[in-house]
């Protein structure tokens, strides 16, 4: 069985790590340049920061390697190195575990291409299974126990993504960014998500949100995904609130108490694997495995009572249509 | 399909109905369409800066509320504007042909370490479709290129775009670079892209940060009106 279903099966509640990229920034990461190199250039301060979320409780740790296709890399002539890559991040983090005395899941981070696909623009599907197979032989080689799929927003790019994962004999977990108006920016609902996620013939270990505006929209997103869910275990991994500049630094909005709150609610809500991403440091993560550990039930938030804690919603959903004669047509 | 409504011939539209079905036509990102339509108001004798101000222009802002209000999304949007290109291939030799008024000029790029240019992309196209007149440089834009294509082109607007919290703080070297070149305050700097927001572009000091490719359009006319 694979290790985070069974983690999933004998803790019921999970806790997933903090950022990458913005606690990079701190340790000397420079505005452009890949984190992924780091897994190359820097390995004590890639093993600096997992270490720092085991020790703050964390039950997976995701991998550096979300920018790891070859497009991405390209810009840092690493492209010739895509395996070599993703194998590195998913052998520091598997060093840690081993070391750790703990069973924690090594969750290989596989992010979006960054190319729209065709129609709209010219990344095949075939291309983009590619691609994702290239970035997932690399994370399986180096043992990671899942591909973490994250902050998709395209519903094809979704499903190239889990065809790789098949394709490579991976397990994997797929999270999208739910940013615009309670929808991911193409357009694509959480309910339609969850329903898409039933319907595979191989289903994710666990799906879910991460990333976004914030942690009131991704929690709100967060109820359409459990009702939709059909069981599979949910993931919500939010933001620490929204940037700042302070003087050179890149601050997050949201102190790590508030991301205990989010934890609380989103335990509440039925969410299995709850973490963060951008501005969460392990201090948020810290908070957030003190709410899990303390949590003891309560009824599921409405969107009104998340709101009411976490804050308004960044971007709402829309009540309005749009305003269209009936000169509408359609060519055959 | 054999339905009425799909037997609509555009040259046998008035000038007005055409108007109105090539605005819907935009909407629902039928470039063929716009293509027609465009030459149709050529033959009538249109000037080509009323086809693009009266029409298109009217049809992307439909677009573009929709859009800001989270009616329409990237795809839609995408295809709206692919639509508008065609249209602007055949409009854009003729307006300059014609020495047409533009609303202005902007120079776009993704920031250095950065290779997202969707939303830059919308922005660009979106700002076309206002009438702006635009100098994209693409992804992985460093200060330099940025530089270069200010001394060169002379935009109005300066717009920087990034989705990565890794890289979206390159856009404040940019424009400390600007300050220290002494040309900062001959241009707008409007900035976006999915982790920023007001406050951010507020702080990296930039004119406007806007929230998505139809704000962009309302703030850059705005800045520009009131500079004007």
């Amino acid at each position: 069985m694979n290790k985070l279903q069974k983690l999933l099966d004998e803790r019921g509640i999970l806790l997933a790590d903090g950022a990458t990229g913005t606690n990079l920034i701190p340790m000397g990461l420079d505005s452009g340049q890949a984190p992924e190199a780091w897994n190359f250039d820097h390995v004590d301060r890639i093993q600096k920061l997992h270490q720092s979320f085991i020790d703050a409780g964390s039950d997976i740790l995701v991998t550096n390697s979300f920018g790891g296709t070859a497009r991405r890399l390209h810009l840092h002539q690493l492209d010739d190195r895509v395996v070599e890559v993703n194998e590195a991040a998913a052998t520091i983090a598997g060093d840690l575990v081993a070391n750790s005395g703990r069973e924690i899941v090594v969750a290989g981070s596989v992010g979006p291409t960054g190319d729209l696909l065709v129609p709209l623009g010219e990344l095949t599907y075939e291309g983009a299974v590619e691609a994702f197979i290239e970035q997932m032989t690399g994370l399986k080689k180096g043992g990671a126990d899942v591909a973490w799929i994250e902050t998709m927003s395209s519903p094809e790019e979704i499903d190239a993504a889990i065809e790789a994962a098949n394709e490579v004999g991976m397990d994997y977990v797929v999270t999208a960014s739910f940013d615009t108006a309670g929808k991911t920016m193409m357009g694509f609902s959480p309910a339609d998500f969850g329903d898409a996620m039933q319907a595979k013939p191989t289903k994710p270990v666990a799906f879910g949100s991460n990333c976004g505006v914030g942690a009131s929209d991704l929690l709100v997103a967060a109820i359409d995904l459990v009702a939709h869910s059909g069981g599979i275990p949910v993931v919500a991994k939010a933001n620490a609130g929204i940037p700042r500049i302070a003087g050179d630094k890149v601050v997050y909005s949201g102190s790590p108490e508030l991301m205990g709150d989010y934890a609380k609610l989103a335990m509440n809500l039925g969410i299995s694997i709850i973490g963060g991403c951008c501005g969460n440091s392990p201090a948020h993560v810290k908070a957030m495995a003190d709410a899990v550990r303390e949590h003891n039930g309560g009824d599921a938030p409405t969107a009104e009572e998340i709101i009411e804690i976490l804050g308004p919603l960044v971007s709402p959903k829309t009540d309005k249509t749009a305003d269209r004669s009936n000169r509408r047509r359609k060519r055959s | 399909m054999a339905d009425d409504e799909d037997d609509i011939i555009l040259s046998e539209l008035s000038d007005e109905e055409l108007s109105e079905q090539m605005q819907d036509d935009l909407y629902d990102g039928l470039k063929e369409e716009i293509i027609e339509g465009v030459n149709i108001y050529l033959e009538r004798g249109w000037a080509p800066y009323d086809i693009l101000t009266k029409v298109l222009v009217v049809g992307m802002k439909t677009v573009g509320d929709d859009f800001r209000d989270g009616i329409l999304f990237v795809p839609e949007v995408l295809l709206a504007a692919n639509a508008m290109k065609g249209g602007m291939h055949i409009l854009r030799p003729l307006l300059t042909e014609t020495g047409a008024p533009k609303m202005g000029k902007m120079v776009v790029g993704t920031v250095k370490g950065d290779i997202h240019d969707i939303g830059k992309n919308l922005v660009g196209m979106m700002m076309e479709g206002a009438g702006f007149e635009v100098i994209d440089l693409g992804i992985n834009t460093d200060v330099d290129q940025f530089l270069a294509a200010i001394e060169e082109h002379k935009p109005d607007i300066l717009g920087m775009s990034a989705l990565l919290t890794t890289t979206m703080t390159y856009m404040k070297v940019v424009i400390e670079t600007l300050k220290e070149k002494g040309v900062r305050d001959d241009l707008f700097v409007i900035v976006g892209g999915a982790p920023l927001n007001e406050e951010f572009g507020e702080a990296i000091g930039a004119d406007a940060y806007c929230k998505d490719a139809a704000i962009a359009v309302e703030t850059a006319k705005r800045l520009v009106s009131q500079a004007a």
